[in-house]
Formats: C-alpha cells, structure tokens, sequence
C-alpha cells in the first residue's frame, strides 16, 4: 500500500464499499477492537479521498460521512473533497458531497464560500432533484453570507411550477430569514401570495407557507396581523389539518394582541373541535382556545368537554395532552380542574411518569389557603407510596407551591412547619436544602410561628436515628440553629443541650457540625443567663426588644409567656425552678466532656466555635462550682465575671435577624475608584504564590444562615490570644498589598466603605441610606387576614422587593426583531408610528432597528400618510378600498414589485381594521 | 419547527441522526445519550411524550418503538405533539415501502437511502410533505438518477462485487 500518497490503481480496484465497512463494524466487537478497525478504515479513507477518481472520493466520503454521523468521527478535514463533489456532473457525487455538507459543515469553516457558486448554479438547476439538494443542504448550513447572496435564487424559485421546488423553496426560506433578515424585503410578498395556492398540487406549498408564517408569528406576533384576513380564509375554507394547526397556532398568537379578531376566529374554531375526527386538530382547538380565547365561555365549555373525553381516553398519549389541556384551564378556569378533580387525583398513580408528573402539576395548580392542608394531607399520602423520584417530586411542587410569594397561602404557620418536619421523615426524601431554607426563612419571617418551629426542630434533633440518613443533615442543621436561635421558647433547653451534643452528631459533616456547635453556644449562653441574671434578662431584653420592634416581646420568664398569646401553652412550666445550681452544673460539665474531645478537630470552623464554647463554660463553671456551697447569696450572681460576660453575649443575641433580599448585594454603593469590569487574568499570577488553604476547613455554609451576632461573640473571644498573630498578619497584607495594589480598594475608600455598609439584616437601621436596603417598615407587613377565620394569619415580613430572584425577560433575537422590522415595511410600508388605529403602531421599545430601515425610506413616505389617514376618517371608503386592494393583490404585484410595492401595500393595510370591525 | 430526528436501537446505538440546527459532535453524543437514558427506563405501554429540555424550556420529545428501534422527534411549541406522531408514522410507512418489511439492519446498510427518504419529509426543520406515496415517488426518481452514471461507466468497484 502506498503510504502517504494518492491511492494507488490496487486501492481504488479494492476500494470498500460503505457496505464492507459497515459489515466490519459489525463484525468488530464494540470497544478496542472496533476502534482500532475504524482507525485503519479512517487511514484507508484518508488515501482514497485524495483520488482524482470522483467515483473513489465519493465513495470514500460517503464512508467518512457515516462514520462521521453515527460514529462521530471528525470529518472537518475533509470539507474540501466534499465541496469538490458537489460540483460533479454525477448525480450521485453531487449528492454524496451535499449529504456530507450538511451533516458535517459547520459556519466557521472556511471553505464554504467555495460552495456558494455550485449550490447558486444547482439552485437554478433544471433537475429539480439537484435543486432540491442544494435546498436541503442551504436549510441546514445557510449562514448570512449565504443568505445574502442566494437570496435572489430562492427567490426565483419561490414562483416555480413545480410545486416540489416551490415548497422547499419556502421551507428553506425560514432559514435564510433568520440570517438575512433583509431578504424579508425581497421575498415576503411572494410568500404572501402563495397563501393562496390551492388545489391538490399546491395543498404541500401551502402547509409549507403557513409553517413559515407560524415559525416568524411565534417569535413575534404582531407583525403578521395585517395577514389575518389570509389566514381566516384559511381557516374557514382549508380541509387540510396539517394546515390548520398552523393557522390555529398563528391564531392563538394573534389573538392575545387584537380582541376584536379573537371575536371572529373563535367561532370557526368550535366548529371545528365539533366536527374534526382527527385529535391533533381537536387538542389544537382545545389549546388554541384555552390558552388564547379563554374569555370566551362557550368556546371554553366546549373545549373542557373535548379535554374530558381525552381524559376519558384508553389511549395514554391522549390522556396526557388532557391533563396539559387542563393545566392551560386552569390559570382561567379553574372550575374545569376541579370538575376533573377524580381523575387527576386518580392519575398521581398512574403507571406512566409522564401523566403523574402532569397530574401532580394540576393538583398544585388547584391549591389555595382554603384546601392547601387538605391537599397536602393527600400529597403527603402519595409521597410515602411512590417511588423515590416521583416522591420527592410531589415534595419539590409541595414546597414550591406553598412558599410561592412569601407563603402567600400559607395562614396556619404552625401547621406548614409541622408539614416540614414531617416531609424530613419521609425515607426518599432528598429536598433537605429547600427545607432547610424554609425552615430558617419563617423562623425569620414569622414571629408567631417560632415556638412551634423550636418544637418540630427538637423533634427532629432527639431522633438519633436521623442523624444517619445524609440526605436530611440539611434540614437538621436548620434544626439546630433554629433551636440555637429561638432557645427562649423552647420547653426544656437542657434536652436540646444533649440532643445537640448526643454522641452520633460526629456523623454530620464539619459545616453542619459547627452549626450544632454554635447553637450550643447559644443555648448555653440563654441558660447561664436565665440562671444568673433571671429578672435583669426579663427586664432588659424587654426595654431593648421593645425599642426595636414594638409588638414582639422578647419572653424569657414565665410572666412574659403568660402575656404573650403564643407562649401562653408553655405557662405549665416553670423556668425559674428548671435553672437550679445543679442542672446548671450539669450542663457545664456536659457541654465541657462533649466538647472537649473536639478542641483538636482539623476542621477550623468546629475548632474555632468549640473553643468559644468551652471557653464561656470553663469560666462560668470556675465561678459557679466556687459558689456551690453559698447556696444562700443568689444576689452576688450579678457580680460574677460570667455574669458580665453572659449579658453581653445575650444583648448580641437578643437583636433579631430579618430575612435578606437578594439584590441586597446590588444595592451596595460601588465606592469611588473600584472598577469592577477589570481584567483578573493576572490574578493567577498571585494567587500563585499565595496557599490556599483547602477551601473545605472554612465556612461552608450559607453566609444567610450565620448569624451575624456570631461574629461579633467570637471576636470578642478572639481578640485577646489573636493579637499576637494579628500583628504578624497584618504586616503580609501590607506586604502583599504592596505588590499587588490594583487588586486592593484604596486604603482611605476602603475605611469608609466597610464603615458605611450596615449589616444588611440590622433591623435597627433606620437611617435613610439604609433604608431601602431593608425595609422592614409597617407597610411593608403584609397582613392578610381572613374575616371569618378563627384565627389569623400572623405577620409575615415581606421584603419591598428582592424577595426572590428577579425574573429574566425573555430577550427577543435581534434577528426577530430584524425580521418583523422588516415584515412590517413590506406589510405597512414604514406607517407603523403614524397611525393609532393599527395595533402595530402601539409597539415601541423594540424599535431600534426598525428606526433604522424607517430613516432609510422616510423620503418616500409622506404620499403614503396622507392616503392613510383618510382611511381613518372614513369607513365607508375604506370599504371600497379594501375591495379593490384584494383585487389587486391577485396579478399586478409581479410586475410592479419594485418601484410600486409600498404603495400596493398601503393600499391593502385598511383591509386589518375592516375585517376586524 | 423539528429540531432534530433521531433513530436509535434498543442498545442505544445511533442508526441516524439528523440535527436541523447545527450541533457539535460532543453535543450531539450527549444528547442521544440522555435521550437513551431516559427512553430504556420507561415501561412499555406508556405515553409516546417525555419532557425534554434539551433545547430549551420549550422543546418537547416524542418517540415511537418499532421493534428493536426507537424513532424519536424532538420539536419546539410550533409543532402539535399528535400531528408528529403522525408524521413518524409517514417515515415508518415509506421506510417499510421502500425496503418491503423495513427492519434494523436495512436502516444499518442503507444509510443513504434513508436520509434521502427524510429529507423529502422534512426540510430544514419544515415538514414538506405527508403522504408516504409522493416520497416514495421522489426517492425512485433518485435512485434511478443515482443509477445512472452519467459521467463515468464502471464496474463497480467493491470486494463484495469481485465475490
């Protein structure tokens, strides 16, 4: 064989078919040995393809092409040789070469300018099957270039006799739209005009015209309402259901902009649900009509009936569009849902994913506050019996739907808690990161709710065995800091001092440990303070908590329960007896054993909290156990240097936490003189040189969920055994600073700034900088209460905005916008602004580039003004003119395409408002 | 519009595969990939739908099970989802017309054909034609074109025809 060089007369006489090769993959077993014999077919490839013997090249690209498509083989380097091909006289290397362009060809490869001469000249080929290769491969490869300068062939063809060419001719239009949009200005009329072929020949170019009007009014509507005259006629005349869906989709677009047209439409669109045998065209009455006309009972009533017999249907495809028939009623109608009720219901347990899954979607769509904790009983029942991924579905829409708007349905806070907990004891359950964030998020938001989460959050700590099941740590973490958190409200802090320390919490991963940890801080820090300073706690917290936010108290001591509502069910208890000298004790000499061991943990973030921990126990059990025999002076706890210690950490903990938009960080001022659009490629350079710790040691969780207190506790911890290395670190920073300056804040900005930024969920700033960041205003408290209800709705806090991520607009394609600029020209001429009957003149703001083509042609349309806004005046005229226009618009076009078009066009605009009056 | 058609086997192998708007290779592996994934994990006698967002929101999937291959159509929201089934049905039938009794191996060994058979049902994403007679009209005329080598006359030239 010869090496590197064109095949030799052997290769090509023995060249293998794409049958041979074929054979020898399958004779291959896949894996090693199949690979190594693509290869050495790819080597052979490579050698013949290089043949000047067209029928070796085709043969051998025919083979790289299979290979390409169904083995994923590279085949860019053979672009050429495929380029080549196309231009053979052979059918069969013409085809063979456009196969292998459109499968392969990509928009950056270079040489397809080489193939624009070759498909210009089979565009115009007399063999229509040679057009309609080149066609097919343009549809697929068409880039802007291509587009350009084809743009006068297809539209030749676009008047073709053959209906063959025509109709691929149309369909490739689309592509050549979408990257050219001006060639809208040169072929939209004739695409226009072939919405009135028709016969039997014509019935494919005319499904062909309506799919390319259904592509361009689904990205952008309101440029094809002046057609709607065009498409009524077919919707009314046409048999062919192909065509009918899409006018029925252009129609459903349509409609939602010009009422007067749902008006007219909707009636031929029953008739048709009445009469179709054919379901596709039924369901596309039924989603037409759901989705677009909606406001129209009859239409509706009708629809919903065709949606049940579906419902009703052995045929599961049909069953599933039902319940998507249904989901589009629902934002409307609602009662067809309910109607259907049983048979959603039934259908959560379906043997098909796809029919549960929709039915789920409806049953979510069916919840308000009056049935959510019925609904929710039932949901909670069929989670337990699915399999785990439906399971955990129903759970995802249960906890989206019920925390949509800020809990919006949500009235009985007590309930919904007691709801998440129980979904944390579901055995698939996998939801543990939104459970988490509820859990915290209402514990933020909704004051009342707080002893009942502290309840369901103990529950959820004592059970040893959860501690086992990785994918609810999560949830246990919110748990623990919601119990760390609200500790005052708990009924016995000591059970969640061992729960929170019980010996399998080393099963939790460090982030979630240290969590667990802090709480302890917390509660530890609530006891001692109850202990020692019971009437200062009630007394102090009261005036503060009072000064902050009037109408929450901060209860610690059985008087306070007794006037709080909600505390009222824990009056049982006595806390003053619950902190005795001894239990007190006990918990110290708990907390010191359990954590102890812990002080040599690798993991930073434990260490550092359990020394915080340890720290305050060891000084408070010093003092405490001192005193054990004075069991009498009571009155000297005051003077402890705990005691001290305890207030200061208790007023830190006391200021409550608020939730946090999420533009918060957006509404922080950027200080003078820090660019943010710089390029950080030479970041790499330093942070070369700098040791990243292992990223796992630090904070793994959510900044949200730390309490900002916790800082300002551990440093004051901190700041003693620190200095010393404070000291050195500070001199690396200036050193660092000094060689990397352009990554720093100015020195004298960055003081202000970190003074100048409140912590976002400070409640106590008032001030007016602050005050959008948060704003936990009166107003802002959305009380939504029930007249009739036994009991109301507690205060949520709702933030002004940003409570949840802002929803992206969709962006409309430049290309669209291009396109409809354009299809509106052709349609309106460039009158789009200056009239206010026409429903197009009311779009603005996309309008840029459509400025654009107007400033172009604004020397030619004054004549067309004028003429225009007679129209307006007269309706009887306008009429007439109308007549005329659809006269005209059968044989003058052709010729006076050019120099006459816009003035034909003015003529047949008026036609919109006569059709829709 | 049609945004992709893809043919696979009850292994998952690839027997044709055509994208209507370009994708890289790796894309397209990965594409088939899911799409096998989750079509082999459904029971039989299900639904002919799967959500697929594998172009977006808005795209939706249907396939077919003809003996050991899965016909799969992947569209967006211009499309009906029955019409499509129709529509696969048309492929099938003109597919079983032109190889009387189609079966897997002869999509396996007539990778021309049957992309030449697609692309008179769809073009560029459009469907252009519905009735399974005037494809095969347009495929014959093909053929015979392919046939006759109006350029150079030679034996074929394969191992198989030296047999």
């Amino acid at each position: 064989m010869s090496g590197t060089g064109g095949p030799s007369l052997i290769d090509s006489l023995f060249q293998r078919t794409l049958d041979d090769l074929i054979k020898g993959i399958r004779l291959h077993i896949p894996g090693a040995s199949q690979s190594t014999f693509i290869s050495k077919s790819l080597d052979e490839i490579r050698r013949e393809i290089k043949s000047t013997d067209l029928q070796t090249k085709s043969i051998a690209l025919q083979k790289l092409t299979y290979l390409h498509s169904l083995h994923h083989i590279d085949m860019s380097w053979a672009a050429f040789h495929a380029v080549e091909l196309t231009s053979s006289s052979s059918f069969i290397h013409k085809k063979t070469g456009y196969l292998a362009a459109s499968l392969s060809f990509r928009s950056s490869i270079d040489v397809l300018l080489l193939l624009t001469n070759q498909l210009r000249k089979d565009l115009g080929s007399n063999n229509q099957h040679e057009v309609s290769l080149a066609l097919e491969c343009l549809s697929v490869i068409c880039t802007p270039d291509f587009a350009r300068d084809l743009t006068p062939d297809i539209f030749t063809l676009l008047t073709s006799s053959k209906s063959f060419i025509k109709k691929k001719a149309i369909a490739c239009l689309l592509m050549v739209f979408s990257q050219y949009p001006d060639a809208v200005r040169v072929c939209f009329k004739r695409l226009v005009e072939n919405l009135e072929s028709a016969g039997d020949n014509n019935a494919q170019v005319l499904a062909a015209t309506v799919g390319v009007f259904c592509e361009l009014a689904t990205k952008e509507p309101r440029s094809y309402l002046p057609l709607a005259p065009e498409f009524y006629r077919i919707l009314v005349e046409s048999r062919n259901n192909w065509v009918l869906i899409k006018v029925l989709k252009i129609f459903a677009q349509l409609g939602k902009l010009e009422p007067r047209l749902a008006k007219k439409v909707v009636e031929p669109i029953c008739d048709h649900m009445k009469r179709s045998e054919a379901k596709s065209l039924v369901f596309e009455c039924v989603r037409t009509v759901v989705s677009s006309f909606y406001e129209y009972e009859f239409a509706v009533k009708l629809a919903v009936e065709k949606i049940r017999e579906f419902l009703m249907d052995s045929d599961l495809n049909l069953r599933y569009l039902g319940l998507q028939g249904l989901l589009l009623v629902a934002p409307h109608h609602l009662w067809a849902v309910l109607e259907n009720k049983e048979v959603v219901i039934k259908s959560l347990s379906d043997v098909d994913r796809n029919i549960k899954l929709e039915a789920l979607r409806l049953v979510m769509s069916m919840v308000s506050d009056d049935n959510v904790v019925e609904i929710c009983r039932v949901l909670i029942g069929y989670a337990l019996k699915s399999d785990p991924e439906f399971c955990n579905e129903i759970l995802r829409s249960m906890l989206s739907t019920c925390s949509r708007n800020v809990y919006e349905i949500i009235i009985d806070f007590d309930w919904y808690v007691s709801l998440l907990g129980e979904m944390a004891r579901i055995p698939h359950c996998q939801n543990g990161e939104e459970i988490e964030f509820q859990l915290i998020d209402i514990g933020m938001r909704v004051k009342d709710v707080r002893p009942e989460l502290v309840r369901v959050g103990r529950d959820l700590l004592i059970d040893p065995a959860l501690l086992g099941n990785p994918f609810i740590h999560r949830i246990l973490s919110a748990a623990a800091w919601v119990s760390g958190e609200y500790i005052q409200f708990s009924r016995n802090p000591f059970e969640i001092m061992e729960a929170l320390l019980q010996p399998r919490t080393n099963l939790l991963p460090p982030s979630i440990r240290s969590v667990y940890i802090h709480s302890t801080f917390k509660v530890l820090s609530f006891c001692l303070h109850s202990f020692l300073l019971p009437e200062e706690g009630v007394n102090s917290s009261l005036i503060k908590v009072d000064d902050i936010e009037p109408g929450f108290t901060y209860s610690e001591s059985e008087q306070e329960f007794t006037e709080n509502d909600h505390a009222t069910s824990y009056s049982s208890m006595h806390k003053g007896d619950t902190f005795t000298q001894e239990s007190i004790v006990n918990v110290l000499t708990l907390v010191i054993t359990s954590l102890t061991p812990l002080t040599e943990s690798h993991d930073v973030e434990i260490q550092e909290r359990v020394r915080n921990v340890l720290g305050l126990a060891q000084l408070a059990q010093e003092e405490i156990c001192s005193h054990h025999d004075q069991k009498e002076k009571m009155v000297d706890k005051v003077d402890l240097k705990t005691s001290t210690i305890v207030r200061l950490i208790n007023e830190a903990f006391s200021e409550d936490l608020g939730p946090i938009p999420f533009n918060a960080q957006e509404r922080v001022p950027i200080p003078n003189g820090l660019v943010l659009e710089d390029n950080l490629s030479n970041l790499d350079s330093i942070c070369a040189d700098v040791q990243l710790p292992i990223n796992e040691s630090f904070s793994l969780i959510k900044p949200t969920f730390l309490p900002t207190d916790g800082d300002s506790t551990s440093n004051q911890q901190n700041e003693e055994d620190s200095e010393v290395s404070a000291a050195e670190s500070t001199s690396l920073l200036a050193e660092h600073r000094k060689r990397h300056g352009l990554f720093y804040l100015p020195s004298d900005t960055n003081k202000k700034a970190s003074s100048s930024f409140p912590p976002a969920n400070d409640p106590k700033q008032g001030d007016n900088d602050v005050e959008d960041l948060v704003k936990l205003t009166e107003e802002s408290l959305v009380l939504k209460r029930k007249p009739n209800l036994s009991r109301p709705r507690p205060v949520v806090v709702k933030l002004d905005e940003g409570d949840r991520l802002p929803i992206t607009v969709k962006k409309t394609d430049e290309n669209d916008d291009l396109i409809s600029g354009a299809v509106r020209d052709v349609l309106l001429g460039n009158e789009a602004t200056s009239h206010s009957n026409n429903p197009s003149g009311r779009r603005k703001g996309k309008s840029h580039s459509k400025d654009k083509v107007e400033n172009s042609e604004t020397s030619s349309s004054s004549k067309r003004r004028s003429k225009h806004r007679s129209h307006g005046k007269n309706v009887e005229e306008k009429d007439e003119n109308s007549e005329k226009s659809k006269q005209k618009s059968g044989g003058r076009h052709k010729s006076r395409r050019r120099a006459d078009g816009h003035i034909d066009v003015a003529v047949q605009k008026p036609v919109i408002p006569d059709f829709l009056l | 519009m049609i945004r992709a058609v893809i043919v696979i086997n009850d292994q998952g192998k690839p027997r044709l595969i055509k994208f209507y708007d370009y994708q890289p290779v790796e894309k397209q592996q990965e594409i088939i990939r899911n799409i096998y994934a989750v079509l082999c994990s459904r029971a039989e006698n299900v639904s002919n739908f799967v959500q697929d967002s594998t172009f977006g929101p808005d795209t939706r999937l249907v396939y077919k099970t003809f003996a050991t291959l899965y016909f799969i159509v992947i569209f967006d929201e211009s499309e009906n989802e029955l019409a499509i089934l129709d529509l696969m049905q048309v492929f099938v039938e003109t597919l079983d017309k032109c190889f009387s009794n189609v079966c897997e191996l002869d999509i396996v060994f007539n990778f021309n054909k049957v992309h030449t058979i697609l692309d008179e049902i769809i073009l560029g994403g459009q469907v252009v034609e519905m009735s399974s007679s005037e494809v095969i009209k347009a495929v014959d005329d093909i053929s015979r074109l392919e046939k006759n080598p109006n350029s150079i006359v030679r034996v074929q030239k394969s191992i198989s025809g030296w047999q």
